[in-house]
């Protein structure tokens, strides 16, 4: 149990958010580093809630979570946010400054960073993600598979511990989607997705784990996940027409 | 860089490299604001107050000039001026005391200087603004107002304007088109039924657009200050340049005292 330091530990997290209404009772997750999970369920499960519990944004609830071994509590709110880099559903929602450097760069400066070095994560980040040439253009001007992409850049510029993505694929299309799925392979770190598309899931994710009505319904490889109808039915979830898990190598 | 930022306001940008465009934005603040006080403090009813007027305005002119900026442009620029206009060319008519004889209409000469006055001092000012607009991107004139103090939570608010009018202009577009694809037409008393609350439901949806980005600002580290780059720090020459204007629109002052 207590070999490495999980990256991510999630434990017996119960929320209720103002209007009373529960959204997580006692979920309870482990992320090893370098693992890359794939969040699952259907609507309303309570994904997003226990997101935004993995750097802080909500708290309050029973449980407690732990970043690298770091509880996530108030003292330690600016170094989790730095271990924790959460890419948010709408690229409109997370690239707020005028230019894709200056936004990129955002995270480093808060961090405190000199200069030079803001300067060259911003380079790193932008490259790891392709889009080297447009850290002068204004986030507006970009494709949406672009912004998405660069909405990943401005959390890898902080170097992360943990990269949590809300829902990456959901409104690119399949170029765009290939296209930060190789963005993402490439990447050398826990990985926590949540999705609805599940050949996405698959393809990135060697585990997955299944959150329906606030609680952990399962927790296993994907493959085997996905090739169990009765689960899948049971949570909301569907493949695609014709695809068949265990048809992809 | 900024070039096309916010869509109205990316219009009044007009890329170039001349001096002007170089000057440090915040010099250029300070100077479009001084030389529109001085503007502003030169005597109604001095009788070369005219001349005074023209010689501002062949400042301003040379500046464009040096900035290489086209007269269209400007007179674009003037086209916010126009309820002043129609305020000032009211004056004349509804002013008290001794009247004169223009064209067979009776006005009144105080008011008459009065409105003269009012448009050629709005006039001054907006071409100064504008000049100000054209050559210096929305960017740079937020980073102006950075460096003059101005309260960090202001030039942020209106940062997030400059990045989010496309945003939430293309959020009252796609309503619109919603809309009007269901056969609604805004031409009579009763569409205000419906756009009132259309009205009510963008507001909700930028308000929580602000909740969103806000969460977002917060998972990177945000604190209360939007973390600034490096500044460029002007010298004394960016200043001087900057100052030219308004100190030589000081002398055309002077000149006019003096003589007067
Ligand atoms: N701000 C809020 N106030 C009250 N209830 C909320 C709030 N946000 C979410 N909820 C409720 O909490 C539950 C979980 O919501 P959450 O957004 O975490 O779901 P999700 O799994 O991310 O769903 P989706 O797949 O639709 O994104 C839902 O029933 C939702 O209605
Ligand atoms: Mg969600």
């Amino acid at each position: 149990m207590s070999t490495p330091t999980p990256s991510l530990l999630v434990d017996d997290l119960a929320f209720a958010y103002p209007d009373g209404h529960q959204a997580l009772y006692g979920v309870d997750l482990r992320l090893e580093p370098g693992e890359r999970v794939a969040l699952l369920g259907p609507n309303g499960a309570g994904k997003t809630t226990l997101v935004l519990h993995l750097n802080g944004i909500l708290r309050g609830g029973r449980g407690r979570v732990e970043v690298a071994g770091l509880p996530v509590e108030d003292r330690n709110l600016p170094e989790v946010r730095r271990r924790v880099g959460i890419v948010f559903q709408d690229p409109d929602d997370q690239l707020f400054m005028p230019t894709v450097g200056e936004d990129v760069a955002f995270g480093p400066r808060n961090l405190g960073l000199p200069e030079a070095e803001v300067a060259r994560r911003v380079a790193d980040a932008l490259a790891a993600v392709d889009m080297a040439d447009a850290a002068d253009r204004p986030p507006h001007h970009l494709s949406f598979g672009q912004r998405r992409r660069v909405a990943v850049a401005t959390v890898l510029s902080m170097q992360p511990e943990v990269l949590v993505l809300d829902e990456p694929s959901s409104n690119l299309d399949p170029a765009g989607r290939r296209e930060l799925a190789e963005v993402l392979q490439a990447l050398p770190i826990t990985l926590l997705m949540v999705t609805h598309d599940l050949p996405y899931a698959l393809q990135l994710c060697p585990r997955s784990v299944v959150l329906d009505g606030g609680v952990v319904v399962a927790d296993g490889t994907t493959r085997e996940l996905l090739a169990d109808p009765e689960l899948l039915a049971a949570h909301r979830l569907e493949l695609p027409f014709g695809f068949d898990p265990r048809a992809v190598s | 860089m900024g070039a096309g930022h916010g869509g109205g306001l990316a219009a009044a940008y007009v890329p170039g490299d001349s001096p002007v465009h170089r000057l440090e934005p915040h010099t250029k603040l300070v100077a479009v604001l001084t030389f529109a006080l001085v503007v502003v403090a030169t005597p109604v009813h001095a009788g070369w107050a005219p001349l005074a007027y023209a010689g501002f305005l062949l400042l301003l002119l040379t500046v464009a000039g040096v900035a290489r900026v086209r007269p269209g442009r400007l007179l674009r620029g003037l086209v916010v001026e126009v309820p002043f206009v129609l305020f000032a060319v009211l004056l004349p008519f509804v002013s008290r005391g001794p009247r004169t004889d223009v064209l067979g209409l009776s006005l009144s000469e105080s008011g008459l200087a009065a409105g003269g006055s009012i448009l050629a001092k709005a006039t001054l000012s907006v071409l100064a603004a504008t000049l100000l607009a054209a050559t210096t991107d929305a960017r740079g004139l937020l980073r102006g107002l950075e460096r003059l103090r101005l309260p960090t939570v202001l030039v942020q608010i209106l940062s997030f304007m400059i990045r989010y009018t496309d945003v939430v202009g293309g959020e009252l577009r796609r309503m619109q088109v919603a809309r009007e694809s269901r056969g609604f037409r805004g031409r009579h008393l009763g569409a205000l039924k419906v756009l009132g609350p259309a009205a009510g439901s963008l507001f909700i949806r930028s308000y929580e657009r602000g909740e969103r980005v806000h969460l977002a600002m917060l998972s990177r580290g945000y604190t209360g200050r939007l973390p600034s780059g490096p500044v460029a720090v002007a010298g004394g020459r960016a200043w001087a340049t900057a100052l030219s204007l308004p100190l030589a629109a000081v002398a055309v002052l002077a000149g006019g005292s003096l003589l007067g």
